[in-house]
């Protein structure tokens, strides 16, 4: 079956199977900044932005992005660098793997949320599991960039 | 000093934020035969026939291997210095099967569909046999989880596969039985920790494909090339020398990777097909046939006076092996020493253990060793101990800890050369609100604030063990290669190290290019595990970088036709010393030195340590428990580490902060169950609860510097000591909130209610 | 997860509802759940185009298409002016952000699981389940049927001016609850709804000054891998009375 959408901005086709995950086709397509973790939607790992809105590529079926919008860290470029830097300054990105889907979630929620504070964003990034850091440097990652963006500290 | 001691950027820090391809399974060739395992439905039983003929074929499925087609040799996926210490006791894949999830056979194929659907059609007959599943009753059972004649240990452990038995022994110092008797106070308690799981995020994986030469190429994910090496080629009974392992990025470790749990059956396969070959260890698998926690039940007795003088201890580890015996002999040692040596004024003590097989998936390395089990145990009983005497725990813990300068007989012997224990509780203390809060303040709203704290210490390598290694080349325009066999798994080796070289070459750290790791390029190392790589490859970075110095000297000062001894070197120019205007730079020297007989500078260097100095850690936490629903919130754990040098304060900071995390984790919600056939039921992160963002409060984290002279700049390890000051703290804790002393972990709300509403019935 | 051999978006309610008919084809909404199992499924029968993505409010009822996300729910203005914060305090602790914008309510009630904290807080606001076949009923005559083939459309939530509270003790803040509790006061009576105890919710609806121990009673409770039967009976207690003071 024939799925096409918009993939960081290039309009895409792709042949897939009924039960091909976005997971599955975003890497095939060469996204590989996206990772599986875990198969139960619960790690965060395969974060991706459908139609402006995060969600769990390992959960998401091919066939239904027929036709939407589909961003990964390979296509969110400045807006990621940004907070990726800051992650960097801190140490926090560590082994890395659970960063790439990490920080679309970072970008999405600077999308999403007007007001922003220590507990609201704890909260909205609680879906992505990190066993590295013990998520205090990714936190401090966080207040230097919200700091930055919005000019308020967390 | 420009670098050591300074929070620079991690060399790949870009490339990981990024999200560039650089771990196994993005550098995979695009036609790996995908591989994967069928499993034991049973704890324990016999293949009585296997038929994989139909399986065979499905279209799609390339080959299927089963126990019929491997090595007879037995050998041990831990990976430790050869002649290892955990027993040889299994086989690539064994008629015998010893745990539920334990490997029947391997398929391989063009797609996973195919191999799936094969997976489904192998038809095995079992001769199902009674499994042990307690590790109590395990020991000198009539049932033998090994009763096989090829088991054999090549190490004096006690191990005896007639008694299921993976080690067993005693080691004491002074008059244990005697002192005992004379204490005022002698208390004894039992405590007992669970299989955690280290829970990385990128689970094992492995590919193969042989090289351009013909030889057998494993990139992995894994902690210990050099092991990988020859674990894989005893498992394919082949040469080591067809045998070459390259380490890419890894997602973690946390020595779950320091056995070789994946690499073996992707090895098999390019091996007999000559076809590139990956596995990926679903989270399913590695969560359950993967290289957890040893569980233990340890038994503290610990003897002290009125006046708080704690004057023996005396303490019995029970270790769950499972199913293999990988890292079980090792392990257990950690749980007595580097648990009691906390206390060295101690007049005696004795440690025994009994580490024995069972029916459930092996064990094997996770962050802390067996430390974490010991200190778990003996920091919990310090507070029971503390209570009964009516002195304020942190009162007792300093009356007895070791300091500086001690002998620690409980510590194979080892003088604390380098301790800053007693500064790291007083910070630990002041960072808390221990004066606020301790030891619990009812809130008003059914919750209780409480107080709790731990001590810890850990080691630095293995001593006369181990071994660090380094390789620098000097290249073109004055640029070195740094290369090296130990694994940067996330941690930030590759970067602290090139900050030593860079520091002692007088170089940018940009200067310097980190390589790791290739078993044909890089120099020998153990690799990443037991705290060695700061302190040990730390060490032979410091002399692979100062013997460069004297080569880069050496030639300079021969170009300026002086002696070495008049010249010196800065960094960029060699020059002689009395004369600065008489210079030759880096780049000439490389330039002179690759167009005459001298060659290329190059130096190798392997370190060994005969000590193993002691990181040391003092934690305190604060909770908020509600008592009516037994739900612990951690508010603040105020944590300071005595790690010598900080080589790297971010990346110490974070190590320190994730091995923190995960000792909540262990403390208060991961937990493994297996059913009553041996069926783990903590198989999925669903199921398996490690800490989100929101479960761990606000960590705090300071360092309280000693100088380790045997260090690097003064440094000690900081990788594994940070996890284990959760447990015990927050138990104690809890018991200080609400009275309730748990002595199994992990400590859940229904524990604490149940232990509430005990007490009320009392 | 599963494997299936065919996708179809339906284009209508009824092609949805044949679809079905056929026992080895699944609808799939969220996928959050139905990715977990390893069986065949014959075709998905997707619902994407049915425009069932919508929330809509009047004076009498809140609409909620079975295809909105529990993001949705949690977001919703409507919802918060209606019944306070008890659906947001329900679905909050949900796993995370990225779960939540798949995850459907009509999934998440379809589903009638033991862990649900969906279910919970609907059975409290006494919603209504609207299926293609068998038309409207009560959710509470809903979860004790059983999984027949029919499709759910939507859930009605109607607006009786019920003040409401939802409260759970989890393991990890993200986890299934060990225990949900969620109470609706409708002027001296009230609706107590405990699930996760770990069968699905129940309800028992009495007077407002009803004893809790009482309430308690009418509840059975068991054990499984997060908590005991003792645990969660002694825990239903004090999440009814703090869900009770909240609606005083």
């Amino acid at each position: 079956m024939v799925v096409s959408f918009k993939l960081n901005g290039i309009k895409r086709e792709a042949i897939v199977e009924a039960d091909t995950t976005l997971y599955k086709l975003l890497r095939e397509l060469g996204c590989y900044s996206v990772k599986c973790g875990c198969e139960t939607t619960n790690c965060g790992l395969c974060t991706v932005i459908v139609n402006n809105k995060s969600v769990l590529s390992c959960a998401v079926l091919a066939l239904d992005v027929d036709g939407a919008e589909i961003e990964t860290l390979e296509g969110l470029e400045s807006e990621a660098l940004e907070f990726g830097l800051c992650m960097a300054d801190e140490g926090s990105e560590q082994c890395g793997f659970c960063n790439t889907g990490f920080i679309v979630n970072v970008v999405m929620m600077m999308r999403e949320l007007d007001e922003i504070d220590r507990e609201s964003v704890k909260k909205y990034l609680a879906g992505n599991l990190c066993r590295c850091t013990g998520y205090q440097g990714q936190l401090r990652a966080l207040e230097k960039f919200i700091e930055r963006k919005r000019g308020i500290k967390i | 000093m420009k670098y050591v001691n300074t929070s620079i950027r991690k060399k790949d820090a870009i490339q990981l934020v990024t999200g560039q391809p650089v771990y196994t399974e993005d550098i995979a060739p695009k036609n790996c035969l995908v591989v994967k395992l069928l499993k034991s439905p049973y704890a324990n039983a016999i293949i009585k026939s296997i038929d994989t003929s139909i399986a065979e074929k499905v279209p799609g499925v390339v080959k299927i291997v089963t126990y019929k087609d491997v090595s007879q040799k037995r050998f041990t996926l831990a990976g430790q210095t050869y002649p290892e210490a955990s027993p040889c006791d299994r086989l690539l894949l064994d008629k015998h099967l010893r745990y539920v999830g334990d490997n029947v056979a391997i398929v391989a194929g063009e797609n996973e569909k195919a191999v799936l659907k094969a997976l489904k059609l192998i038809k095995v007959e079992y001769e199902v046999l009674t499994p042990i599943l307690d590790p109590k009753e395990a020991k000198d059972n009539e049932i033998l989880i090994h009763p096989e004649e090829s088991w054999f240990a090549q190490c004096p452990v006690g191990a005896d596969n007639k008694r299921n038995l993976v080690a067993s022994g005693c080691d004491e110092d002074g008059d244990v039985d005697r002192i005992m008797s004379e204490c005022d106070v002698v208390i004894e308690r039992t405590y007992k920790t669970k299989a955690v799981q280290q829970a990385m995020m990128e689970t094992f994986r492995t590919y193969t494909e042989m090289d351009n030469y013909g030889r057998l190429k494993v990139v992995s994910s894994t902690q210990i090339p050099f092991h990988v090496r020859r674990i894989v080629a005893n498992a394919l009974g082949i040469e080591k020398s067809k045998v070459r392992v390259v380490k890419p990025r890894i997602g973690g470790g946390f020595g779950a990777k320091q056995s070789a749990i994946s690499e073996i059956y992707p090895a098999i396969i390019t091996y007999l097909t000559g076809r590139p070959a990956m596995i990926i260890f679903t989270r399913e698998e590695s969560q359950t046939i993967s290289s957890p926690r040893h569980a233990m039940e340890v038994t503290v007795k610990i003897g002290a006076d009125k006046d708080g003088r704690i004057r023996v201890c005396d303490m019995y580890a029970l270790s769950n092996s499972g199913a293999y015996g990988e890292h079980g002999p090792t392990t257990v040692g950690l749980t007595g020493h580097k648990s009691m040596a906390l206390y060295s004024k101690m007049e005696a003590f004795r440690f025994k253990y009994d580490v024995v097989y069972t029916n459930v998936m092996s064990a094997g390395a996770y962050r802390g060793y067996g430390a974490t089990q010991g200190i778990f145990a003996l920091e919990s009983c310090i507070d029971e101990l503390a209570e009964i005497l009516k002195i304020d725990p942190i009162k007792l813990r300093f009356q007895n800890m070791t300091r500086e300068g001690m002998l620690m007989p409980a510590y194979y012997g080892e003088t604390a050369n380098a301790c800053a224990l007693d500064r790291c509780l007083e910070k630990a203390k002041e960072m808390s609100n221990w004066d606020k809060y301790y030891p619990a303040k009812d809130m008003g709203n059914g919750k209780i604030r409480a107080m709790g704290a731990a001590l810890a210490m850990q080691s630095s390598s293995i001593s006369n063990i181990d071994i660090g290694g380094m390789t620098l080349k000097l290249g073109d325009g004055g640029f070195y290669n740094m290369i090296v066999g130990c694994t940067d798994m996330g941690t930030g080796c590759d970067t602290i190290l090139a900050q030593m070289v860079a520091d002692i070459l007088d170089t940018e750290i940009d200067n310097i290019s980190t390589f790791g790791v290739d078993t044909d390029v890089s120099p020998y190392d153990s690799g990443s595990y037991a705290s060695s790589t700061t302190y040990l490859t730390g060490r032979a970075a410091i002399k692979c970088a100062n013997l460069m110095r004297e080569k880069i000297v050496e030639v300079g000062s021969g170009i300026l036709e002086k002696e070495a001894s008049e010249c010196e070197f800065d960094g960029k120019f060699v020059f002689e010393s009395e004369n600065v205007e008489n210079k030759v730079s880096l780049a000439d020297i490389v330039t002179k030195a690759q167009s005459s007989p001298v060659g290329q500078l190059m130096v190798t260097v392997s370190e060994q340590s005969t000590v193993s100095p002691p990181p040391f850690m003092a934690g305190v936490v604060e909770i908020e428990l509600d008592k009516e629903t037994g739900v612990v919130e951690i508010i603040n754990f105020s944590a300071c580490v005595d790690c010598g040098t900080v080589i790297n304060p971010n990346l110490a900071r974070v190590q320190a902060e994730g091995g923190i995390v995960q000792g909540i984790g262990m403390a208060l919600s991961e937990d493994v169950v297996y059913s009553k056939e041996g069926r783990d039921y903590s198989n999925s992160f669903m199921e398996y609860k490690i800490p989100s963002r929101l479960d761990m409060g606000e960590i705090s984290v300071e360092f309280e510097s000693s100088y380790e002279p045997t260090g690097p700049f003064g440094a000690k390890s900081i990788g594994e000591i940070v996890i284990n000051t959760p447990s015990p703290a927050i138990c104690n804790a809890i018991y200080n909130a609400v009275g309730v002393r748990i002595r199994e972990l992990p400590a859940t709300p229904v524990k604490i209610v149940e232990g509430i509403l005990e007490k009320e019935n009392m | 997860m599963y494997i299936a051999n065919n996708y179809v978006r339906a284009k209508s309610l009824e092609e949805a509802w044949e679809l079905n008919q056929k026992k080895n084809n699944k609808i799939v909404a969220g996928n959050c759940w139905t990715r977990l199992g390893h069986g065949n499924i014959g075709t998905i029968i997707s619902l994407k185009d049915l425009g069932l993505d919508k929330i809509e409010s009047d004076k009498e009822q809140i609409k909620i298409g079975a295809m909105v996300s529990l993001r949705e729910i949690e977001n919703n203005k409507e919802i918060l002016e209606s019944f306070g914060n008890c659906v947001q305090k329900a679905v909050e602790s949900i796993v995370g952000v990225q779960f939540r914008n798949l995850a459907t309510v009509g999934g998440s009630v379809w589903g009638r699981f033991g862990f649900s904290d969906v279910l919970t807080v609907f059975l409290a606001l006494g919603a209504k389940v609207e299926l293609f076949k068998k038309g409207i009923v009560g959710i509470e005559e809903f979860i004790e049927m059983d999984y027949d083939r029919d499709v759910l459309v939507s859930i009605i939530l109607p607006k009786k001016g019920l003040k409401a509270s939802y409260d759970s003790v989890r393991l990890t803040k993200t986890d299934f609850p060990m225990l949900n509790c969620c109470v609706a006061r409708n002027g001296e009576k009230m609706r107590v709804v405990i699930g996760a105890k770990p069968t699905k919710a129940r309800f028992f609806d009495c007077d407002f000054n009803e004893e809790s121990d009482k309430i308690v009673e009418q509840f059975v409770f068991g054990s499984n891998l997060r908590a005991t039967e003792k645990y969660r009976k002694s825990v239903a207690k004090v999440l009814i009375e703090r869900n009770r003071r909240a609606v005083m």
